[in-house]
């Protein structure tokens, strides 16, 4: 599905790209700048919106952005082939490696952040839980809401497909606790949805049912968990002052790397996104800003 | 004058020829295509893994079982709902409804085959899931039993616009010897015309139930997609995931020649030759009752 939006997001920056820009004489000549960005699927929705309306603002700048994933990006930025890479991850040392023996050092920017709600029905009284319980409950281990302190209920344990990023994600930071020896899986009959519409509408519905979704894609009648990083510590319900202070803990960084420090055109872009008009956006699309 | 028809004619046949035997060709072609692309899973998956009950792509565990166990529980159950209302539709439209009945009804039941079926998923979603879950006392409505009444649903109309075409070509003077022979309209419908259209019927049924274990988005929408090995009854009352809704849901954004596409296609070719079976059955089950047919008149 997601493929099927970026084509058309792809299929629209080439009509407006193609089409004939009045006031725009002066530029003669077409593009004086070419910028290539290609990396994470997660991002590639955020980079193509970026993309799209910087070149809006800035007609004499071209912007391509292809995803393919944040491993791919960040080896063609080592290849020279791209400008920009995006990852949805941080670069790894064995990367660095690789890049520093073509000469290149990879600098990083922040430029926004992702962070994962989990869900119940409003109806549902339990509004706290730590890492280690929402692991146990997706694992299989606790089957009743009884067993957290809610009602005698079964528990549904809603999920993204095994294809979405959103899902190995929370297996990884979730369900494994970020351990990366941990081969807990998600318990079988968790339900596995193909988008995030089915997630909302479910737990909507259905007082027994337990989802997750990035936050800004929760709608305001469905009820946030607050999540505890151990036992003992605080609850942290998510919002963007949370994410940005680092207290909750289902958040990751979505970075952009470039080849040692950006210059010229690069930078003056990097400089856009960090804007509140482009932070705006990271808003619209679901993530959270870095302000 | 007569060279110029002959040669239309030339070009005519060949065209209807060409057309009849291209059938043949695209389906030998797909089916190679299929086996092209899903038999090297044989070489890449062991087959006790293949055929285990842990279906978890993204950490190469491979076994079809819970998928295989969860499209045949959809379809039976599908059928259990298509063949009832089917055949009753198509009984009281074809021998009980009166004329000005028949015509609103035979229009309108054919409407409901062309309703996509996602729109059938929506429905299924926002009306039969909760509604399903409250009544039933279930954890959650998006389950096998959901997902049977829909594509119940879907093959109803199927089933009813063969098997209606069927009862309709039985020759009147069937009935009228039945009733003649003082027959009561039940007797004549289950004893006379329906064994007489046995052939259409079952057609109209196996292609019901082809319709039914090919259909995806519907199930993909309410079954709840989660891959457990069916065990028991029970299993009609939880989630189960079918294996349409697996390829359509994992076919976008699996690698190019990974052993998870492959996988994928493997299943594509199962559920080819399920189709076939299903298929070959309804055309031998066809021929064995012509052929006794033809004995009984002669």
């Amino acid at each position: 599905m997601r493929k099927i939006f970026l084509l058309a997001l792809i299929v629209v920056l080439a009509i407006t790209a193609c089409a004939p820009r009045s006031g725009d004489s002066s530029a003669a000549g077409g593009a004086a700048a070419y910028i290539e960005n290609k990396g994470s699927d997660t991002i590639v929705n955020l980079a193509l919106a970026w993309a799209e309306t910087y070149q809006g603002e800035y007609p004499d700048v071209r912007i391509a952005v292809t995803g393919g994933g944040s491993g791919t990006g960040i080896a063609a930025l080592v290849n020279g082939t791209v400008d920009i890479a995006n990852a949805s991850r941080q670069i790894k040392k064995e990367e660095i490696a690789e890049a520093e023996a073509k000469g290149i050092q990879p600098v990083e920017h922040i430029i926004a952040r992702d962070a994962i709600a989990v869900i119940v029905n409003p109806t549902n009284p339990v509004s706290q839980l730590t890492l280690q319980q929402i692991s146990d409950i997706y694992s299989g281990k606790i089957v009743n809401w009884r067993e957290v302190g809610g009602e005698d209920r079964p528990i549904v344990r809603l999920s993204r497909e095994t294809n979405s990023g959103t899902h190995v994600y929370f297996l990884e930071t979730v369900l494994r606790l970020g351990d990366k020896t941990n081969k807990t899986f998600f318990s079988a009959n968790t339900l596995l949805l193909p988008s995030s519409e089915g997630i909302i509408n479910e737990v909507r519905d259905n007082p027994n049912a337990i989802g997750y979704d990035g936050l800004g894609y929760v709608p305001k009648d469905l009820k946030m968990i607050a999540i505890a990083k151990a036992a003992g510590e605080a609850y942290v319900l998510p919002s963007v002052a949370t994410v940005n202070d680092k207290t909750y803990a289902v958040a990751r960084d979505l970075y952009m790397y470039t080849a040692g420090e950006p210059t010229g055109a690069i930078k003056i872009y990097l400089d856009w996104i960090l804007s509140p008009e482009a932070q705006q956006i990271v808003e619209k699309l679901g993530f959270v800003p870095v302000q | 004058m007569q060279s110029k028809l002959s040669w239309q004619e030339f070009i005519i046949t060949r065209a209807i020829k060409a057309s009849g035997y291209s059938a043949i060709v695209f389906v030998a072609l797909i089916f190679y295509f299929l086996l092209r692309e899903g038999l090297p899973t044989l070489g890449e998956v062991p087959l006790g893994d293949l055929f285990a009950a842990r279906w978890y792509p993204i950490e190469s565990y491979f076994g079809i079982l819970p998928l295989l166990s969860g499209s045949l529980l959809v379809t039976v159950g599908a059928t259990l709902v298509a063949v009832p209302f089917g055949l009753g539709t198509a009984i009281f439209i074809a021998e009980i409804a009166p004329r000005w009945a028949r015509e609103i009804l035979k229009p309108l039941v054919e409407l409901l085959g062309g309703l996509p079926s996602v729109v059938l998923g929506f429905l299924g979603i926002l009306a039969l899931a909760p509604n399903l879950r409250v009544f039933l006392n279930l954890p959650t409505g998006l389950t096998a039993l959901t997902g049977s009444l829909l594509l119940g649903g879907i093959a109803v109309p199927t089933v009813v616009s063969v098997a209606e075409d069927a009862l309709d070509s039985v020759p009147r003077a069937y009935r009228e010897g039945a009733w003649a022979l003082g027959a009561t309209r039940w007797q004549t419908i289950w004893r006379v015309t329906l064994p007489a259209a046995r052939s259409g019927v079952l057609t109209g049924i196996m292609l019901g139930v082809g319709r039914a274990i090919g259909e995806t988005m519907t199930v993909m929408m309410v079954t709840g997609n989660a891959p457990v090995l069916a065990t028991g009854l029970g299993a009609f009352f939880s989630p189960v995931r079918t294996m349409t809704a697996t390829i359509a849901a994992e076919m976008g954004e699996v690698a190019n020649g990974s052993v998870h596409y492959h996988t994928l296609f493997f299943i594509g070719m199962v559920l080819f030759l399920i189709s076939l079976a299903v298929n070959v059955t309804a055309s031998a089950m066809v021929f064995r009752s012509q052929k006794r047919a033809e004995r009984v008149l002669s």
